[in-house]
């Protein structure tokens, strides 16, 4: 299991002030603004955020699959920021991408084997075409689908071995890293789990890197070592994935988790914190705090000038001015 | 136990086409009391939507079929009663529902005061147009929409505004039942938390009946008084909130769909999903549609289809809990 590696840590991944932001005629949307990550060799990164927070931005923009606004990209330790897409191909090997939903994913056009294939042909790793047909069936015998759907559309199955699919095709050419973007969030529970296991048995077996970006906080419990928790392009909070529970610090990341539906009755009368307001426009935002307008603590100072991002106590970062006169009060 | 408002009893829908048919619902059956809530949960396809839309006779008249049972609506079967009646004093009038995506439900070039005026207009001739300007503004405040807002398009709103948008409609009429289908699964956590929140507290302040369909069995256990629990076109378990979630007689579905979701509290290392697929709806087997699943499953369920029966303090479809295979195991 990945939470308990206990290899020497080194960041497989790292971004620097990572920004991307989109053209809105003149303005700029800011999508993902200054996120600084750091992702060690064999453990999972849960990213959390509701929609439009830019989760998926900061994981296809680390993938280079978006041009960086600003900031740096490291992969291994090596600066990938300004590749050029002919020198990307290279590193494409090494970081693959798994998709939301396997219904849009998949041409509907190709079979199992031409989509598991695929990646195999672009990256000519297989020399022939008996060494194609067995590295597809290995593939497909990983992830646990029936060799007789290897001539099958993407139409004759179900969402859950679609979704498998797309990981034998992630996993196709060896990858060291890959962004896991809401894998499981278009599948029902009992389909769900199926995907969550085999995702953390291969990363057991070959010791791969996941960034999972998701909205469910259970999932991403079950799933990360180290969490972070993004709202309006802003990581608000990082923590390793049990301090993150038991002690939010963020008065953001403490509606999220008590705004979670519970599956106990016990619970039923429990007065969730129903946090107002909606989240406001991230097209040119103004210095402070993203979150002041519907954070219950708000001072003065939480607006007009940009939150540190600090440590406030080991391997747990906070951006919050409340969080942090507390921290001091003790 | 209160009065029943709604009784589902044996309906059976099917869907045709040229190549299969399609069993949607099978004899599916429940009760909800005035003022009652009732959660209706399953997987994808398990003819949650179906039901619902059986209620409100909104099924596509082309395919869908409704070939048997009864859904009575205060002792008067809706099946039985001409679209028109139906149209004018039934639907919208005493039941609403709202749907899934308020992204859809909305006409997009509808200001959002037309949209709810329309469905005041059907329903209460008798009001002047000062009236029915007041009752919109009264709606709108109710589902915590600024009235000077009405005359907006949908686009002008976010989600969980179209959603109040939505709902502001479904009660303009005050219905005694609302039927909530995955209402707030289009949304985000915290703004679904405003509006589940927001759904509780008009029904209790209008003592409405709901029917909340949804598969987040979180939200059941939040806004629920009774859960009946969907597979393949069949209730196969229903009673109320603590006997569908800690009670000690529990259908082996049930038990199955609370161990496939990660435990927020405890530290689970592996999840336990349920083995397999719901069954093909246009091939059902003979036996219980959950055998090729259920990890306790017996001979006897291959070949004899459990009806629901009361033996195990509530109604449960499973073998395991019926005296008669009890007697025939022990022979």
């Amino acid at each position: 299991m990945s939470r308990i590696v206990d290899a020497p840590n080194r960041p497989l991944i790292e971004t620097k002030g990572l920004k991307k932001y989109f053209d809105v005629g003149k303005k700029k949307l800011h999508a993902v603004d200054d996120i600084t990550i750091s992702i060690d060799e064999g453990k999972t990164l849960g990213v959390v955020g509701e929609s439009g927070c830019g989760k998926s931005t900061l994981g296809r923009t680390i993938l280079k699959l978006l041009e960086p606004t600003g900031g740096k990209i490291f992969f291994d330790g090596k600066e990938i920021t300004d590749l050029k897409p002919k020198e990307m191909r290279n590193y494409r090997r090494d970081m693959q991408m798994i998709f939301q939903d396997p219904y849009s994913s998949l041409n509907p056009r190709q079979t199992i084997a031409g989509a598991i294939g695929m990646p195999l042909k672009v990256h000519k790793i297989c020399t022939s075409k008996a060494d194609m047909d067995r590295r597809i069936k290995e593939l497909m015998d990983t992830v646990g689908l029936a060799q007789r759907l290897v001539n099958a559309y993407p139409h004759e199955l179900d969402g859950g071995r679609r979704q498998r699919v797309g990981v034998a095709r992630a996993l196709a050419c060896n990858p060291r890293f890959i962004v896991c973007d809401e894998p499981v969030s278009a599948l029902d529970v009992s389909i769900q789990a199926q995907i969550l296991n085999l995702l953390m048995d291969i990363q057991e077996e070959m010791g791969l890197t996941y960034m999972f970006v998701t909205h469910d906080m259970s999932v991403v419990k079950h799933i990360s070592d180290e969490i972070i928790v993004m709202y309006m392009g802003h990581c608000v909070e990082k923590a390793p994935y049990d301090e993150l529970f038991s002690n939010p610090l963020h008065p953001y990341t403490q509606a999220l988790l008590s705004a979670i539906p519970v599956p106990d009755v016990s619970m039923k009368f429990r007065q969730s914190k129903v946090i107002r307001g909606e989240v406001s426009s991230p097209i040119d935002p103004p210095p402070g705090c993203r979150f002041a307008n519907r954070c219950e603590y708000v001072m003065e100072e939480c607006t007009g000038q940009d939150i540190p991002f600090k440590e406030l106590s080991p391997n747990h970062h906070v951006a919050c001015l409340y969080a942090e006169k507390r921290h001091n009060r003790g | 136990m209160s009065d029943v408002l709604l009784r589902v009893k044996d309906l059976y829908v099917e869907y045709r086409t040229e190549e299969e048919v399609v069993q949607a619902v099978n004899g599916c059956s429940f009760d909800v009391g005035i003022g009652e809530t009732l959660g209706i949960v399953g997987e994808t396809g398990a003819g949650k939507t179906t039901t619902a839309l059986a209620i409100m006779r909104l099924l596509p008249d082309r395919t869908a079929h409704i070939v048997g049972g009864r859904i009575e609506l205060g002792g008067e079967n809706l099946l039985e009663i001409p679209e028109e009646e139906m149209r004018v004093t039934v639907r919208g009038e005493r039941i609403a529902m709202i749907f899934q995506d308020p992204m859809t439900a909305l006409n997009p070039v509808m200001t959002i005061r037309d949209q709810i005026a329309e469905a005041i207009h059907y329903h209460s001739l008798q009001l002047n147009e000062a009236e029915i300007e007041s009752r919109i503004e009264e709606v709108l405040t109710l589902v915590g929409i600024p009235p000077n807002r009405k005359h907006e398009y949908p686009h002008q709103f976010s989600g969980g505004m179209k959603q109040r948008v939505v709902i502001a409609i479904a009660l303009s009429c005050e219905p005694e039942l609302l039927i909530a289908d995955e209402p707030t699964t289009a949304l985000d956590v915290t703004i679904q938390a405003q509006v589940l929140a927001m759904i509780d507290s008009l029904r209790e302040r209008l003592g409405m009946a709901m029917i909340l369909i949804t598969h987040d069995l979180g939200i059941v256990a939040q806004t629920c008084d009774k859960v009946a629990v969907m597979y393949a076109g069949e209730i196969i378990e229903a009673g109320a909130l603590e006997e569908i979630f800690t009670g000690e007689n529990r259908h082996p579905y049930t038990v199955g769909l609370f161990e496939a979701i990660p435990n927020l509290k405890a530290e689970t290392k592996r999840l336990s999903p349920i083995a397999g697929l719901m069954p093909d709806p246009s091939n059902l087997p003979e036996g219980c549609y959950f055998y090729e699943r259920c990890p306790k499953a017996m001979e006897i369920c291959r070949d004899v289809h459990p009806k629901l029966s009361d033996e195990a303090g509530h109604p449960i479809a499973c073998h395991l809990f019926s005296s008669s295979t009890k007697s025939e195991v022990s022979k």
